[in-house]
């Protein structure tokens, strides 16, 4: 008789890396996915209310993973959407908690867009393709993996916006004055939302200029 | 009774889920290529919203409050429970959406086909959600002002998604550069869109 061992695939292992890295650029959750658009451009009026976001949706996003992947043998199908929805508004409950008594300006600003992660497709896309159907490490990596993809968006997006709208990165003056006084002003389009989505259109432009396979074929 | 109205007009143009707020982007975007589906789709959102924002604000106002339960019992006064109001709320999205389908299915299964999956993902659908916690967020005054409230979000995504459908059917046969079509050019359009609802900003209401 053959003595089998199995193999244990290590934790970081080129396969797990690429859960990682897929979703930074070629399975980008809001540009190729065309997932968690709503409060993506929402909150990306300054950078600090973007970064929160970002980590708030990497770990409602990577937990969530975890626990229905953890739970996945023995859930109902016919039930299925109500469990991931339990799951994922319990894990935002407690972000929203802890957003409320660490950091509660942010939260204000964030008003309830911190909520309305329950809805953002991202979460709710990646239980269903890949959590439901992976083991749980591989499972929690895809989460955070498509977490980050999402805030390199946000963060880009709110880079411009907040320094063409407002000269300040993170609350702080980046401009000089001098520039104002030879008569440059803040663009005050930039803050207003629907900017926001037409600097979405252009990374997405940009995107797909320099990943051919990414456009569309009619 | 004017303060109904004006609940009504200013949540379909000024206060536009869609254009004001971002939200139910995801369905908004990926079942906008014709228009007889947004019409189908725009049809059910309004009619979950109709209903659910009504119902959200009877939750709220009875048990979810800081203090709601003082109808049940005096000792409750200070009881807040509005940490709940998520979890109840997609509750309520969850079932009123269970309740469409079924319905959808049996009267025009044709649009029930064409839907496919998104007429259960309305439940997740941003704009249902985000109606409710506006609501509770605004804490309007009567059932009559949610109502109207959730009856004119409805119809404000409802128009918003039949527009660029119309639009985005006519723009397949432009000129577009090809790393724009498709997704790109709609994300453009849509924001050109929004820039344009802002004139209602001006409406004194």
């Amino acid at each position: 008789m053959s003595k089998e061992v199995k193999e244990r695939e290590p934790l970081f292992s080129p396969a797990n890396l690429k859960l990682l890295t897929k979703p930074l650029n070629l399975n980008n959750p809001i540009t190729v996915q065309v997932l968690g658009i709503c409060s993506a451009l929402a909150v990306t009026v300054k950078l600090k209310p973007a970064l929160v976001m970002t980590i708030a949706v990497m770990i409602v996003t990577g937990v969530s993973n975890l626990v229905i992947s953890l739970l996945r043998n023995g859930i109902p199908p016919r039930i299925r959407i109500i469990v991931q929805l339990v799951v994922i508004a319990t894990m935002v409950i407690l972000v929203d908690q802890v957003l409320k008594a660490f950091m509660y300006d942010v939260s204000k600003q964030l008003s309830v867009f911190v909520g309305l992660i329950i809805t953002n497709c991202i979460i709710m896309g990646r239980l269903e393709a890949f959590a439901m159907s992976n083991k749980p490490w591989p499972a929690f990596l895809d989460g955070i993996g498509n977490g980050l993809g999402y805030g390199l968006i946000l963060i880009t997006v709110a880079f411009f916006r907040e320094l063409l709208g407002s000269g300040t990165l993170f609350d702080v003056r980046v401009i000089p004055q001098g520039f104002y006084d030879f008569g440059y002003q803040n663009n005050g389009l930039m803050i207003l939302p629907p900017m926001a989505l037409i600097v979405v259109g252009v990374i997405i432009w940009v995107q797909r200029y320099y990943n051919r396979e990414l456009i569309e074929k009619d | 009774m004017q303060e109904i109205f004006n609940i009504f007009i200013k949540s379909i143009f000024v206060d536009n889920m869609v254009f004001a707020y971002f939200l139910g982007m995801c369905s908004y975007l990926a079942v906008s290529k014709t228009v007889n589906t947004s019409v189908g789709l725009g049809f059910a959102v309004i009619f979950v919203l109709g209903i659910t924002v009504p119902v959200d604000y009877l939750l709220n106002v009875y048990i979810l409050k800081p203090g709601a339960l003082a109808w049940l019992d005096p000792g409750f006064a200070d009881l807040d429970l509005s940490f709940l109001s998520f979890i109840i709320f997609i509750a309520v999205i969850a079932s009123m959406v269970q309740l469409v389908e079924m319905v959808v299915e049996r009267f025009s299964p044709s649009l029930y086909s064409s839907l496919g999956i998104f007429l259960p993902l309305i439940a997740v659908n941003c704009a249902i959600l985000g109606g409710s916690l506006f609501m509770q967020q605004r804490e309007y005054q009567s059932l009559a002002q949610a109502t109207s409230f959730g009856l004119g979000s409805g119809l404000g995504w409802f128009l918003a998604i039949v527009a660029i459908a119309a639009i985005r059917e006519k723009i397949r046969y432009s000129n577009v550069p090809a790393p724009l079509r498709g997704i790109g050019i709609t994300f453009i359009i849509t924001g050109l869109m929004g820039i344009a609802f802002m004139s209602f900003l001006g409406i004194k209401l």
